[in-house]
């Protein structure tokens, strides 16, 4: 089989998936106690009233022709209407996903060569002084959780030194990078431990693999023994990893978003959820299931890629 | 994380509460002389997908402050949660206060067309359409619009259906806000308010800029940007940080730490919101008066003042609105006395009884509350096994489900409070408090113009309440906002009066 029919079997699947996690979700929100009338009555349930707002929703029709409308839109890329503002739904993923993205990036963008160069660096020193430190560092990081990493962060440098915005209240994130700048620390931390951890064993495995020694054998240089044909074997695992974390990524932080005020997809999810406006969590389903289909597949491919194996593709 | 839902009014109309000897203006602040000019950044908590701008849909503390400084209401609370005239120079009833004449101000609209009797009842027409729901449309509903009407410009004649002289708390009822005739697009909306629209993103911010023309004199600031900041600890961090000159809704515990911080002065505004736990009256075991006495008796409410509030809120004495107008304020403060709710509850015959008490995060401090009550209940013979619900679905669950449960609200008139929750068919009666004398009384206050029959009723309703009644209000919080110490004219007034987040009487120092 080749590459792009293995693909178009993916992406096939991929849709069928999508939609599953759509049908899925929306039952699960329905089945939640309450509904957007309840939520938005809020300290003011006078039953009469919350009739009148279920009506000019029109959540009175059955939750399965609601579902069949909603549905029925899809094919348009017409996400619905938000039942509490009555504005698109594609306008709040538009909106969340903007910051979400440029976060997303900006990690990947870091992460990448830095998890790599430390995972090289202690795999060509291993044992030494410096792998130590840096397994220590790492095992460390990697024990502190996302929100406690914030709040030091933020009382330390956003607070008491003042060095770095705290927050990135009401800030265009591209006009001022500087309020990135700590949430991008946090969600670097973490993803670096654990990907360079793996770089780093896939490595060490590689310089002793028989490969390796065969390609020494035949004179070539120990630089390009390394990077040309140690190296990208390496990596085949921790791209697995970083589909995960991109995943993780592209799907709002929802702990670092609301620490740090940036208005993504992690608080569009949760803002609708509480309010129990199912369009916009079904809108939003969509883009966490195609974003999750897609970066697998790319996953897939790019290990594919690095160390071509039938076991890839089976 | 959790979401914080104070910012979902704790309210319910209109809000307002008392300071300092009625007196709800006195601006406090550190700074110097008022100095025109400059950008206020404020911090919410906002909605999200929930937010917009049509001032009738105003749900949220951010989407009630954005509509003050863009639109008017005919009246709003004052300091003693009375009503004050706004955008109508004076209201004038009929005899049998069936009708009544309102006389505009000559205000006009961003777009410098004038605020016309029209407008007003486009308005009102618009909230009480029968396929919508806004949340003023209850307060507004004893309007007989077909048969009210324009005199001139400037003079609108109200038809009620029935005498009601507290008409002026309709007026200032939440969300009760004057829109230009035909406005349905609220993309960027055109008020009359202090502050004229610049940009708004939703989750995000809006700007807002000076209304030169505006008929109370144009506010101090050029500019004011509501930005949204779902966590308190955000907003606080933002305006240690410098982002914002204003973070509202602040927790007691950020404010005792930052009490005597050069970085952010602390604003509290008093009597701001109801804390209480509510008893059903028409179900085991509260329908026993001596149970509900028991209760009363149980509530060490210095205790819960300094450990759920932090010390920033004052005790209650089971009746709603401490300070406000007609509030029975020489009815004797209950105290806690153990031995005699011991002696009610063996009388009772409820010893050993297990009482759930529902409870969630809707509102903050109700978990704590619940907990610090049900340990003071302890060795009395009754257990109270506190419930933790979902908060989003919370007050319409505890409205018809269980027997005891958290309650909070916000300010609103003593009058607005006793319709929406103590008249037999009101529509949001928690206790099921169901009496005909009572509502007979109501009737009595709201219909007669004479002043000393309708003081003598309320006293009489709130004697009742305070003696059978289902309401356990323990205490009442302060509103705490924190601003940067440049920051000056900021009213202590409570939350959703007149001069809450009223942001054209602000400067920047």
């Amino acid at each position: 089989m080749n590459l792009a029919s293995y693909a178009a079997r993916r992406a096939a699947l991929g849709l069928v998936q999508v939609l599953a996690v759509v049908t899925l979700v929306f039952f699960l929100v329905e089945a939640l106690p309450g509904d957007a009338a309840v939520a938005l009555a809020g300290d003011n349930p006078d039953p009469a009233r919350i009739a009148q707002i279920r009506a000019a929703m029109r959540l009175d029709l059955p939750a399965a022709e609601r579902f069949a409308q909603w549905l029925a839109g899809l094919p348009r890329l017409d996400f619905g209407e938000s039942l509490v503002s009555g504005r698109p739904v594609a306008q709040f993923l538009f909106a969340g996903i903007g910051p979400t993205v440029v976060l997303a990036v900006l990690t990947l963008v870091l992460l990448l060569p830095i998890s790599v160069l430390v995972g090289v660096l202690a795999a060509l020193r291993e044992g030494s002084l410096l792998d130590r430190a840096l397994t220590s560092v790492s095992v460390a990081l990697h024990s502190i959780p996302e929100f406690a990493l914030a709040v030091v962060l933020i009382a330390v440098f956003g607070v008491q030194l003042a060095w770095l915005p705290p927050t990135a209240v009401g800030a265009d994130v591209l006009a001022e990078p500087a309020v990135l700048v700590l949430p991008l620390v946090v969600l670097l931390a973490r993803p670096i431990c654990s990907i360079s951890r793996l770089v780093r064993a896939g490595m060490v495995d590689a310089l002793e693999s028989d490969y390796v020694r065969h390609a020494r054998r035949l004179g070539i240089g120990e630089t390009r023994v390394r990077f040309a044909h140690a190296l990208p074997n390496a990596l085949a695992p921790a791209v697995q990893q970083v589909a995960r974390t991109t995943d993780w990524l592209l799907g709002g932080v929802i702990v670092v978003e609301a620490v740090f005020v940036i208005p993504g997809l992690g608080t569009v999810l949760v803002d609708s959820v509480a309010a129990r406006d199912l369009p916009v969590v079904q809108g939003l389903a969509v883009v966490f299931a195609v974003t999750t289909v897609a970066v697998n597949l790319l996953a897939d491919l790019v290990a594919f890629r690095l160390a071509p194996r039938a076991e890839v593709i089976a | 994380m959790s979401l914080n839902r104070r910012g979902f009014l704790g309210l319910t109309s209109g809000l307002a509460v008392v300071t300092l000897a009625g007196c709800g203006t006195s601006a406090t602040s550190a700074s110097s002389a008022p100095r025109a000019g400059g950008r206020l950044r404020a911090a919410f908590a906002g909605g999200g997908a929930k937010e917009v701008l049509d001032p009738h849909l105003a749900n949220l503390f951010v989407e009630a402050a954005r509509s003050k400084a863009m639109f008017d209401k005919l009246a709003d609370l004052g300091g003693d949660v009375a009503p004050q005239p706004r955008l109508a120079e004076k209201w004038e009833p009929s005899t049998d206060l069936t009708r009544w004449r309102i006389t505009l101000r000559k205000a006009v609209f961003h777009d410098g067309r004038p605020v016309r009797a029209q407008d007003v009842l486009a308005s009102y027409a618009r909230i009480l359409d029968p396929n919508r729901a806004f949340r003023a449309k209850s307060s507004l509903a004893l309007i007989d619009l077909p048969n009210s009407r324009a005199v001139d410009d400037r003079t609108v004649e109200f038809a009620l259906k029935r005498p009601f002289v507290e008409f002026p708390n309709a007026l200032a009822a939440f969300g009760a806000y004057i829109v230009p005739e035909g406005a349905e697009d609220f993309t960027k909306p055109v008020g009359s308010g202090a502050f004229s629209f610049v940009s708004f993103e939703p989750g995000r911010s809006v700007l807002l800029q000076r209304n030169p023309e505006y008929w109370e004199g144009a506010p101090l600031l050029e500019e004011l940007e509501f930005v949204i900041a779902n966590e308190e600890s955000a907003r606080t961090n933002a305006l240690l940080g410098g982002q914002v000159e204003y973070a509202h809704d602040l927790t007691p515990t950020t404010a005792r730490s930052h009490a005597s911080s050069d970085r952010m002065t602390i604003h509290r505004a008093p009597n701001s919101a109801v804390q209480a736990f509510a008893m059903k009256l028409d179900r085991a075991p509260f329908d026993n008066r001596d149970l509900r006495e028991a209760l009363f008796l149980l509530a060490d409410r210095p205790q819960l003042v300094e450990s759920v509030l932090a010390g920033s809120g004052q005790v209650g004495n089971d009746l709603f609105g401490k300070g406000y107008q007609h509030y029975a304020g020489d009815l004797p403060q209950r105290e806690r006395d153990v031995d005699k709710a011991k002696f009610l509850i063996r009388k009772a015959g409820a010893e050993g009884l297990v009482v759930k008490l529902d409870t969630s995060t809707a509102a903050a401090g109700m978990v704590e509350a619940a907990t610090v009550f049900a340990d003071q209940a302890k060795g009395s013979g009754l257990t109270i096994e506190v419930v933790q619900g979902n908060k989003d679905t919370y007050w319409a669950d505890t409205l018809k489900n269980g027997s005891l449960s958290s309650f909070r609200s916000g300010a609103m008139p003593i009058e607005t409070h006793i319709a929406q929750r103590l008249l037999s068919g009101a529509g949001t009666n928690v206790t099921k408090w169901a009496r005909p004398e009572f509502d007979a009384l109501y009737e009595k206050a709201v219909s007669t113009s004479d002043q000393s029959a309708r003081t003598q009723a309320y006293q009489e309703m709130q004697r009742l309440l305070h003696t059978d009644g289902g309401y356990l209000m323990w205490g009442f919080a302060d509103w705490i906002v924190g601003a940067k110490p440049n920051v000056g004219g900021i009213s202590t007034a409570p939350a959703n009066t007149l001069d809450w987040a009223r942001f054209d009487k602000v400067w920047v120092g």
